[in-house]
Order: C-alpha cells, then structure tokens, then sequence
C-alpha cells in the first residue's frame, strides 16, 4: 500500500487542494497583519505609511474595549448555559422511542439552517417587538404592558436568538452521544440500585462529558465571531457591542482600516487559543 | 436464600410472543444453565427474572416472596453482563464500589468490602486502574468483584464468557464454578455453548422459541434426552440422528447414537461409509463419514490410521441408541 511511490503520488494528488486551502486562508491573514500595522484611513488621506503598535495600542486602551470584552463574554457564556443544558435535556428526550421520530429530529434541527441575518429579523419583528410582536400579544392578553426588549434587556434578546441557533447543533451532537451509550451500563447501573436521577449524574453524564467539551468548544468559536444577530437589533447599541461589531465600527463607521485590522488579529489570537483545546479534544476523541 | 420461582410467566414484544407460559423453580445454591440457539429467548428470560424487562403476565417468586412488581436493585439479585457493562469513567475500585455507594454504605465499610473482593478475584494491582487498561479478563473479573460486593441472593450471568478467547475461556469457566462452590449462592448462567452448560451446571434447562425442552442435570440430559433437539444441541459433537428404513428397523421414526459409542472397524460392521474428513486431535480422531444413512460423525479414541477417502464400518453400540418417536419424543 504505502510505497515510496504511491505516498508520493498521494502527496501530489492533494497539492492543489492544499495549495488553495492555504492560499485562501494565507491572503486574508497576511492582508490584516499587513494593515495592522498601517496607519489606513480611507476617507482621510488612505494609507499613510507604518503605524507601528500604534493601532494594537490604541485598540485596547479604547474606552469601548473593555465593555465589549464583557459584552462577548456574556453572549458567549450565556448561550453556552442555555444550548448545553437544554440540549442535554432535549437529547435525552429525542432518545426515548416516539411515533414519528424521524421528523421530529429533523424539525429540531431546521433552525440551524436558518441564517443568523434572517432569525434575528424574525426574532426582533415576529417576537421581541413591543407593538406586533408575540411576546407584546401575550403580554397585553394577560394584562401586563409590553416590554421593550431589545431597549429594556438587549442581552437576553440577543442571547435567545443566539441559542434558539445553537441548541440544535448542540442537540444533535449530544443525541449522538446519548446514542453511543451501551445500554448495558444503564441496566447495570440499575441493578446495583442507582435509580434515574443518579443514573443520569453517574453514567450518562459522564459520558457525553466529551461530546459537551467539543459542543463548548465549537461554539465558543462561532460566537466569538456573532455579528448579524446584533447588527439587525440592537446594531450595538445598549451596551451590547461586541469585540467583533468593535471591530467592525473601527472599519467601517470610524473607517479606519488599522485599528479594525489590530483588533481583527486580537480575535484571531483569541480563537486560536479556543481551537487549540478543540484540536486536542476532538484529536483524543479519535484516537480512543 | 436464592430461590427463585417462575409461575406462568409470558413475555410479549408487542405482537410476537417470546416467552409462552413458562414455569421453573431454581433451587437454593443451585447453578442453573440456560441454554439454547440465539434467539430462543433465554437472554430475554434471565432479564425478566433480574426486572430489566416487565413480564406481560404471571408471576415470579423470589425466596417465596412476590417479585413481580419489585424493580431489579431491590430484588436482591446481582447480574454480570455479556459485554460486562463496566462503568469507563471510574477505577476498578469504583466500579466495584458502585452498588454499595448506592446503597448508602459508609466509606470505611465500603472499602473493607472492595479490598476483600479484590484479594479474591486477583484485581489488588489494578484497584486504580480504568476499565480501558485492563485485558479482557481482568474486566470480566470486575465485573464478578462488583456482582459479589452486594453479596446478592443470586448472580445471574449473561453470556459471560462469550468474547473472551479459547484460552481463557476455560479459564474463567472454572474460576466462576470455583467461585459458586465458596460461595454456595444460587447462579443463573445463560449461555449458547452447550460444553459451558455441561462442564458449569448442576441443572441445564435447554431452551428452544421461549420454550423449554428439558430440565435436568448435565449427565441425565446426555444419557435421556427428551426429544431431539435436546438430542442434537446437548453434547459435542453432535448425536447422529437418522431417520427412515434404519429407524423403522427399531421400530421408530429417529434413532439416535452419540459419535462416542459408534465401535468403527476398516474390516466389517453394520454400516458402511466413506471418510470425508479425519480430525486427528492425538487423544480421539473424529471422522466424518459420508455413509448410506447420510452425513455421520463417529469418535474413535486414541490414533487411528484413516484419511480422506478411506471406507470403513461402523457399529453402534445398542445398548446407547435413542429412539424418538414420529412427533420427535423420545420413546423407550
């Protein structure tokens, strides 16, 4: 099988594929480090030579970093709180035998499909508005005044459209890991007298301990990155601007092209760090 | 203490009845072998008595008390599973500790009680060991350490022993008869290897579609057996069983005769046939002997001299043949 000759024919066959993985990856990161470190205003003179660490400097000393740092964190957490626990739940339920499953699953995993720009309008018009929105209807049915929320709690609106996103993906993995259990161990455990609850803790736990860390893992990294959900609600404002949206202001609104680069190289430092752990894990994983 | 009674017990899977009204009664102490093809319901069956599986109706009785009802942690039964059912996240120390930390056991008497089942079974060196770091063996002695620990009425063993090898398979069958000798605690073992069931059992029940075919110890299952399934399955190798003008001769529709009491001979006898295939094993040769009365196997002790092609003679010896009737019963 793997002679000198068939690995090296291997090796060219998957050249190209390679070359332009890298090429398309290589281009955009080498572009951002490159502007990083220039002093790049579009509207005001375009580029205007070396900045040095003038951009990484003034990127984290900005009055708007630090919040933003806490607005990430508190999307990020949030959503991570809500897909885990509720996909657990919601994984476990799938796993029970039921008529009509197959379309079940499949229903429970439709609003991963959807894009982020598309159910932060429905969120935002069909649910959240204090006027037409569901939640403002049910409200007024029970005699209470609508609440504004995406004014009055711009966190927890953004954080339920983020999960609404995420908890199928979370679900599916964590079903698939229910699945994996061998059933033997739960009529073990229960004949050495653990009854559900202390099944559920000691044996079912315990082993979609994995599957949890890469579901963190993997969303970690995509909503790091969540933009279109605050851009077509809040569009950053109330407090819920993100290091990723920062980083857009910087670019587009503020149009300098430096500063939003320097921030875009602190997000990928971020993310790398995050992907190193999910390497590692989803490495073991095969390996076992 | 452990004994365990089946009163009219059935088991339906929706449509299809697994377990027609079945009754048996397993003595205190007793090791009583399930056996039978796969899929004859003697899995199912050792799950309904451990209350992993709900019996659609009848009754089951353990030390005369109603169990039917009582779920499987308070029926006092431990069971050992087919792919022993270890728990990969915890030691050896805490899987074995398991059920009594479920019990709500105190940590000093619950370490007393692992250390001892661990000098038993051999496992002290590997107490802090994974599952996943030990041989097949050893996780089948786990999975023993943590049945014995709850000091059950009865064990129940579930295939046991059928993905360990050759070697230590034969292994372990003694050390669990070993184990029901000082322990003297009721076992229920289900297994489809019918040499398990004669080398392990005080009382083999053989099982056949949810039914049972016979009851009885190793040796009265060998020497008279009730109809001929239990004929063919009980024994190794297989009883020979032929039907039409030989049979008639003994007035019968089957007679039976085991390889071991066919006396072979390359000068004469009743039957004649041709050696298909010779086993030399040194201590027997079976030889598989395409003869008039169809596909025969015959055992001769010791070496002997045939090959591939070769005509011999067999006679059976008369006072070993079985007879069964056209419904397949055994008739005297």
């Amino acid at each position: 099988m793997a002679t000198k000759a068939s690995r090296t024919a291997a090796r060219m066959m998957m050249a190209p594929a390679v070359i332009v993985l890298l090429g398309w990856m290589l281009v955009p990161l080498i572009m951002t480090l490159w502007f990083s470190f220039r002093n790049y205003l579009p509207l005001r003179g375009g580029d205007l030579g070396f900045a040095g660490f003038d951009n990484y400097v003034r990127f984290i000393t900005s009055s708007a970093f630090w919040p933003a740092v806490l607005a990430t964190l508190t999307i990020v957490l949030g959503t991570l709180i809500i897909t885990v626990v509720l996909g657990v739940l919601l994984a476990l339920l799938l796993d029970q035998p039921m008529w009509g499953q197959g379309i079940v699953r499949i229903l429970v995993i439709a609003p991963f499909f959807v894009m982020p720009t598309v159910s932060g309008l429905v969120w935002k018009n069909m649910f959240l508005d204090s006027v037409n929105g569901l939640f403002a209807h049910a409200a007024r049915a029970i005699g209470v005044t609508p609440v504004e929320w995406i004014i009055e709690a711009p966190f927890f609106s953004i954080i339920l459209i983020t999960s609404w996103t995420w908890l199928p993906f979370a679900t599916l993995i964590l079903l698939t890991a229910i699945q994996s259990l061998d059933s033997e161990q739960l009529d073990a455990a229960e004949m050495d007298g653990a009854p559900k609850i202390k099944r559920f803790w000691y044996i079912i736990v315990p082993h979609m301990s994995r599957a949890i860390t890469v579901v963190i893992l993997i969303q970690t990294i995509f909503l790091l990155s969540v933009f279109a959900e605050i851009f077509v609600t809040t569009a950053g404002a109330f407090g819920s601007k993100t290091l990723t949206y920062l980083i857009y202001q910087r670019v587009l609104e503020s149009q300098n092209i430096g500063l939003g680069s320097a921030g875009g190289v602190y997000a990928i430092i971020l993310a790398n760090i995050v992907a190193v752990f999910l390497m590692r894990i989803v490495g073991k994983n095969l390996d076992a | 203490m452990g004994q365990i009674e089946l009163k009219k017990v059935t088991k339906r899977f929706g449509e299809t009845e697994v377990i027609p009204p079945l009754d048996l009664v397993i003595g205190e102490g007793e090791f009583v072998v399930f056996v039978g093809p796969s899929g004859c319901g003697k899995s199912t069956l050792l799950r309904l008595i451990a209350g992993l599986e709900d019996i659609t109706s009848g009754t089951i009785e353990i030390d005369g008390q109603d169990a039917t009802a009582v779920g499987p942690a308070k029926r006092g039964l431990a069971m050992v599973f087919q792919s022993y059912a270890l728990y990969p996240h915890m030691t050896v120390r805490k899987n074995i500790a398991f059920p009594l930390k479920m019990a709500g056991m105190d940590a000093a008497a619950i370490n007393a009680k692992v250390t001892a089942a661990a000098s038993v079974l051999n496992l002290t060196d590997y107490l802090d060991r994974r599952p996943g770091q030990l041989s097949g063996g050893q996780r089948q002695r786990v999975a023993i350490g943590r049945a014995i620990v709850r000091e059950p009425s009865a064990f129940l063993f579930d295939e046991p022993l059928s993905n360990l090898d050759a070697a230590l398979r034969v292994n372990m069958r003694l050390e669990i008869t070993e184990l029901h000798q000082t322990l003297k605690t009721t076992m229920i073992y289900v297994t489809h290897d019918q040499v398990e069931a004669m080398t392990m059992a005080d009382k083999i029940v053989v099982l056949r579609a949810g039914n049972i075919e016979q009851v009885g110890s190793p040796l009265e299952l060998y020497r008279t057996p009730r109809n001929t399934f239990v004929a063919g399955f009980i024994g190794s190798p297989k009883m020979n069983l032929i039907d039409g003008a030989e049979a008639a001769k003994h007035g019968v529709a089957t007679i039976g005769i085991r390889p071991e009491h066919v006396t072979v001979s390359k000068d004469g006898g009743d039957w004649q046939g041709r050696v298909t295939v010779a086993e030399h094993l040194g201590s027997d040769t079976f030889l598989h002997v395409a003869s008039d009365l169809g596909q025969m196997t015959v055992r001769v002790g010791g070496e002997m001299n045939v090959r591939h092609g070769d005509t011999i003679w067999m006679t059976p010896d008369m006072t070993h043949l079985h007879r069964f009737g056209a419904d397949g019963l055994r008739t005297p």
